[in-house]
């Protein structure tokens, strides 16, 4: 029991309390929340608050969480959902990059990309389940098309504001030094449009795995959703809790990704620049 | 007389508003000219125009030669960009960083090459523009302002660099500025735009180096002032 008062004691006390205790590197602070969460469910658990039937104590959900990966049985779903989340991903961002140009470049080309987008965009795109269940069968197809579709947005919009909001006198003084068209797109209106394509691919990554658990739901044989679903049938809380686990982790897992990825290809911004200073 | 621009013919409209009216001018080759005027007189489009950023008009002569560099009010710089990759910006030819590093070190920024423009203080980014347009060896170099969002001293420091640059590059110069002294303390020619067209043309022979003061500076400036509308007390006075 005082292992679980420790833990459940708010760290901003701690770091006030107590200078020595001292977080190793901010971007582990982010873990710290989650964990003190996981305290007080425990001890909830223990003092018999919760039923396993309704959910599971964090050391059940533990437990099984290894068994499930010493079996192979969590990578084998994990590698199945990761690969559709990459192909999804992959296929999202490269149309939604290539629409943002088209649009974002050209007056004619938004007038003929953009309106159809943002048409199509006012859908919840996940109502249209049943028909790419129509066209593409239950399969693979659907699955990589909903995360694919779902993904394409966030780039397009927010690259193609980038695009727009490239400040002109830049494009001005790059064109009387000589730069030609493509000159201009890689070296002005591509880097200027950057940090919010990045913005664009944070927002992507989260529209990812939401498509992920719904895709997931159509006749899953393998994957993360597919494990959840499968231990619903048979009143399993702790898997269930597990594959949302893992969910949550590769959720904050990509998030830390794209920040690494802003860190590096954005060190030129005024803001990140003072903080590499202190 | 060799002219390094020549523009005949020259005329402009906003809308209703007629900025350029059938202007006429040339620039001998090396010449240091400041260009006045009041805001909104068509100084900044005589010089966007010479730029080849706005379009010739069909009727109009535009000769200038290659090639032109600007310097504008504001450094321009790209931000993702080390500095000498922006001095660089462009460049045909080889050793680009090398001309960058050379361009860079005649403003006194060799320290600062891999810098980002952000890191920089608001004299050394306009100097750093200043080398961006150096590198390209122009011919007709065109000043849009650039000391105006300095503050006093940095302004003073910079005046002294551009003179320096002009001597040993000798670029035909076009300086468009609000301020009389500048001009004065300047350029070998004042012109100023009034109505769309040059209204007063005025030799600046002063010896150089010059410095403010003395009874022919405050000739030049008052008779600078009485052409842009401006009239004050008594030069003599003054001086």
């Amino acid at each position: 029991m005082s292992g679980s008062t420790d833990t459940a004691t708010p760290p901003a006390l701690l770091a006030l309390g107590a200078p020595r205790w001292a977080f190793p590197a901010p971007d582990l602070r982010r873990f710290v929340s989650p964990l003190v969460l996981v305290g007080v469910w425990q001890a909830a658990s223990m003092l018999g608050m919760i039923s396993p039937r309704t959910l599971a104590a964090p050391s059940a959900v533990l437990a099984t969480a290894w068994g499930l990966a010493v079996s192979g049985e969590l990578g084998h779903h994990l590698a199945v959902s990761l690969g559709r989340i990459g192909l999804g991903l992959a296929i999202g961002v490269s149309l939604g990059t290539g629409f943002a140009l088209v649009a974002g470049l050209s007056r004619w080309g938004e007038e003929i990309v953009d309106a159809p987008i943002q048409m199509i965009r006012t859908l919840p795109f996940l109502g249209l389940v049943p028909l790419f269940i129509l066209w593409l069968g239950i399969g693979e197809a659907p699955k990589i098309a909903l995360v694919a579709l779902g993904t394409s947005f966030p780039i397009y919009l927010n690259l193609f504001a980038g695009i727009r909001g490239v400040d002109a006198k830049l494009v001005e003084a790059a064109r009387v030094f000589g730069l030609d068209q493509r000159g201009l797109i890689r070296h002005v209106i591509l880097p200027g449009a950057l940090p919010s394509g990045l913005v664009g691919l944070r927002y992507a990554l989260s529209v990812a795995w939401l498509s992920l658990v719904i895709a997931e739901q159509i006749n899953a044989s393998a994957g993360i959703g597919y494990l959840i679903n499968d231990a619903r049938d048979f009143l399993r809380t702790d898997i269930i809790v597990v594959g949302l686990l893992v969910y949550a982790l590769l959720g904050l897992l990509a998030d830390a990704v794209v920040r690494m990825l802003e860190r590096r290809a954005l060190a030129w911004r005024p803001v990140l620049l003072k903080e590499r200073v202190r | 007389m060799t002219t390094a621009v020549r523009v005949r013919r020259l005329t402009r409209r906003f809308g209703a508003n007629t900025v350029l009216d059938g202007l006429d001018l040339d620039l001998a080759p090396g010449q240091f000219v400041a260009l006045l005027g009041r805001s909104g007189s068509g100084k900044t489009t005589l010089l966007r125009t010479l730029a080849g950023l706005d379009a010739v008009p069909a009727e109009a002569v535009v000769e200038v030669p290659h090639p032109t560099a600007v310097v504008f009010q504001e450094p321009r710089l790209l931000p993702w960009k080390p500095i000498w990759r922006n001095v660089a910006l462009g460049l045909a030819g080889g050793d680009a960083r090398g001309r960058a590093q050379a361009a860079l070190r005649e403003v006194g920024l060799e320290r600062h090459l891999d810098a980002w423009p952000a890191t920089l203080s608001g004299g050394e980014a306009q100097r750093a523009a200043l080398a961006r347009a150096l590198v390209r060896e122009p011919r007709l170099l065109l000043l849009d302002e650039p000391f105006a969002a300095l503050d006093a001293l940095t302004r003073i420091r910079m005046h002294g660099l551009v003179i320096d640059l002009w001597r040993a590059h000798a670029p035909t110069t076009l300086l468009v500025t609000h301020d009389v002294d500048e001009a004065v303390l300047l350029a070998d020619r004042a012109l100023v735009l009034s109505h769309g067209r040059i209204a007063a043309d005025i030799a600046i022979t002063l010896p150089r180096p010059r410095r403010h003061g003395g009874s022919e500076f405050a000739a030049l400036r008052g008779r600078l002032l009485a052409e842009l509308g401006v009239t004050i007390p008594n030069p003599a006075e003054a001086a």
